[in-house]
């Protein structure tokens, strides 16, 4: 019914065929699941376990897009438009989660309780905005790329370079971080070097994109999706069946946080998980703005916009959304009923007598995992290697019984923890790394794309070539793929230290850049492209000042604006007093009296106390506010313009811009 | 071309899209600044206030998705302006 659009004789086949292919494919996989187990019942090593499992998850994403190689345009740029809404949905809840959400989301909210789920709404919640505000239009319009719609909306390539400006900087380190997890993961599981895991993980991202661009992308993130999906519940239905019986998480979920929050009182932990606005410095104003500034941003990132360039219709597209959103709710209401448990786990642990005696034998992976990163596992503030260390470091502290604040866990390997803290056979720890590998390559799968497109498809053929031939374009797009990726596995192999930092910084630069400008496109009229450049340039420009300000020239932000910072009196008063010894120190001690003073200026340097993570609280409102005054000050479009933006608005009709796709 | 009906056309969605926008306020923001309060309803073992950040607003969003995709496709049907 819905799909009527014309297919081709071989994708009318595949796309009719879909529900069949994916249920042997989900079967195969489950099948693949139970003979490990068997095997590793038989006695093959935990070793070879783990290769298999990332090897044939792997092979099959690489058999899947070496079958969708494609030499077209269209199929390249947008899968040839024919991607049932259910299908895309999928695909974008894997483009979507990425590494970091499947590793470092329960951890998350292990660590702040309430707080956390500030990500867990910001995450799901802006699924509601790219459904009634931008999907559908950008769909009508039938663009390739992001800057595309822009350059077509404000009339030139002004407003397309800067598009592409801000989509390079919000991906670029969104990727970086993405071949980190996997580096990470494929050094942790396949104890390869980490040097050598994330040119590993390239190539596995490269196989999957590069002969067939977004239809290759789209139809590996639909098989991603099903292999991390599988790998979330499985630990966390688990670990409800041993403790409550039931093997429903999420409902048992009330359960664990009553016996949380039981065990918290019993232990004398001030700070309950159920609390609101207390962890980790979330107060409600930062709480609320990290909602607002996550759920923008998913309304602006460009490789999940761009998903909604491949259904059949606009229509599609609207239904899409949802079940891209349902997808993705199943992993993200998942997650807190992982934490709960998790913590729950740990709670009765401290609760059975833990001692720096008996922990060896109480809990022996922690010192598994300590070992293989003193900075996962500290107990008594030191690396939990061995009994010996933990016994050395708590007598220094006159700990004799251990109590939940002594043991810090580090948030990034809660989950691949988990099997090992509830006693689950290694298969399980198989199992989530190899989801875990599937959420992070399918993330950068999608990111990398769309870098990608926007440097061949807008910089070169658009503002470099526009005669280039269609066989040019997609070679030069493939190059730009390859660069694009190695620079990015470069980047991650130096482990840069801010990498999470960044991730969440993505969402406010696009948030900032992007939002304002495609929102009204749509649904003011009278927007100018004076005003769309100006906007978009006083957005970001505020987004990035705040965040780079804040982070790197913490000093000079803090003397400029100390009149607005939210500091508490002592804080102002040790910054001064470091800010003394700096100016006083011998020409040798400069340097570290320098460290130091900057780091209390971190703490500091604010505009009324809003976290550096959520820097789109001041830039999106500058965003909007320059572009409706520069375009009431300014010309209003012209007649055709507002011809255009009619069109864009009523579903029927064919897309706007055509493209030569021979 | 601005014809009345397209008019009436773009007045139904803009309607709607405000309603979508009132509810998504609702359960992204206003329903979690009584958290504190909510938190003394106990259901299940569940907090009110907490069940509503991790479990009831995300259900709220995905209903609210599929009403939407709907109802916009029942206006486009009724102003002719559905894809063919």
């Amino acid at each position: 019914m819905a799909n009527t659009t014309a297919t081709t004789a071989g994708g009318g086949d595949f796309t009719s065929n879909l529900g069949r292919i994916y249920g042997i494919y989900t079967g195969g996989f489950i099948a693949f699941i139970i003979l490990m187990a068997i095997i590793s019942a038989m006695g093959v090593p935990n070793r070879i376990i783990g290769y298999l499992f990332v090897a044939f998850t792997i092979t099959i994403y690489a058999v899947i897009g070496i079958l969708s190689r494609t030499m077209q345009v269209g199929e390249y740029y947008v899968a040839g438009r024919r991607v049932p809404a259910i299908y895309n949905g999928m695909a974008t809840g894997a483009d979507w989660m990425s590494g970091a959400s499947f590793v470092g989301m329960a951890g998350t909210l292990y660590l702040l309780g309430y707080d956390g789920l500030a990500f867990v709404l910001g995450w799901t919640g802006g699924y509601v905005l790219v459904a009634i505000l931008v999907a559908p239009y950008l769909r009508k319009f039938g663009a390739y790329t992001v800057p595309d719609f822009l350059s077509a909306r404000y009339g030139g390539n002004l407003a397309r370079f800067i598009g592409v400006i801000v989509l390079f900087s919000c991906s670029f380190t969104y990727v970086v971080a993405q071949i980190y997890a996997t580096g990470i993961i494929s050094a942790r599981f396949l104890g390869l070097d980490f040097n050598v895991a994330v040119y590993v993980g390239l190539a596995g991202i490269l196989v999957c994109s590069m002969l067939g661009g977004m239809r290759a992308v789209t139809w590996t993130q639909v098989a991603q999706y099903i292999v991390l999906i599988i790998a979330y519940l499985i630990p966390a239905i688990w670990m409800s069946t041993v403790k409550t019986g039931v093997p429903i998480p999420q409902l048992m979920q009330g359960q664990a946080l009553a016996n949380i929050t039981a065990l918290e009182t019993a232990q004398n932990i001030a700070t309950h998980h159920i609390t609101p606005f207390v962890h980790g410095g979330y107060n409600a104003l930062n709480y609320f703005l990290l909602i607002l500034c996550l759920m923008v941003g998913t309304a602006s990132l460009p490789h999940v916009l761009m998903r909604y360039f491949t259904t059949p219709s606009v229509r599609e597209a609207r239904v899409s959304v949802a079940w891209s959103l349902l997808f993705i709710f199943i992993l993200y209401f998942t997650a807190p009923a992982y934490a709960a448990f998790a913590k729950w786990t740990m709670l009765d642990l401290v609760a059975s007598g833990l001692t720096p005696e008996n922990i060896s034998e109480k809990a022996g992976w922690m010192m598994r995992w300590a070992a293989a990163d003193g900075t996962l596992v500290q107990i008594c503030g030191k690396a939990a290697t061995d009994a010996a260390a933990i016994a050395a470091a708590c007598a220094e502290k006159g700990v004799t019984a251990l109590s939940f604040a002594d043991i810090n866990l580090n948030a990034d390997m809660i989950v691949l923890a988990t099997p090992e803290m509830a006693g689950m056979p290694y298969v399980i720890s198989g199992l989530v790394a190899a989801g875990g590998l599937a959420a992070a390559l399918s993330t950068a799968d999608g990111l990398l794309l769309a870098i990608a497109n926007a440097l061949s498809h807008d910089i070169y053929y658009k503002m470099i070539d526009q005669n280039a031939p269609t066989a040019r374009r997609l070679v030069v797009s493939r190059v730009l793929l390859v660069l694009v990726a190695i620079a990015a596995a470069y980047v991650a192999s130096t482990k840069p230290g801010d990498i999470l930092a960044m991730v969440s910084w993505a969402f406010s630069l696009a948030a900032a850049g992007l939002f304002p400008a495609l929102v009204l496109g749509v649904w003011w009229k009278r927007t100018n492209s004076a005003g769309a450049v100006a906007g978009m340039i006083a957005g970001f420009g505020i987004c990035l000042y705040y965040l780079l300000g804040t982070r790197y020239g913490a000093v000079g932000f803090y003397e400029m604006w100390s009149g607005l910072s939210a500091a508490p009196a002592d804080a102002v008063a040790k910054y001064a007093e470091l800010k003394t010894a700096w100016a006083s120190a011998a020409p040798d001690a400069q340097a570290a009296a320098w460290v130091a003073l900057d780091k209390q200026a971190q703490t500091i340097a604010n505009w009324w106390g809003v976290k550096n993570l959520s820097a789109a609280a001041f830039g999106l409102p500058a965003g909007f506010l320059v572009m409706i005054v520069v375009s009431r000050l300014t010309r209003e479009p012209s007649l055709a313009m507002q011809e255009f933006i009619e069109e864009l608005r009523i579903p029927r009709g064919k897309q706007m811009m055509e493209e030569k796709t021979v | 071309m601005a014809t009345p009906d397209r008019v009436s056309y773009w007045n139904k969605t803009r309607s709607l899209m405000f309603v979508m926008l009132g509810l998504w306020v609702f359960f992204g923001y206003f329903i979690h600044l009584f958290a504190v309060q909510l938190n003394n309803i106990v259901i299940f073992g569940f907090p009110l206030g907490f069940y509503m950040a991790a479990q009831g607003s995300l259900i709220a969003f995905v209903v609210m998705l599929f009403w939407f995709a709907r109802k916009q496709n029942s206006i486009d049907e009724e102003h002719n302006v559905a894809e063919d």
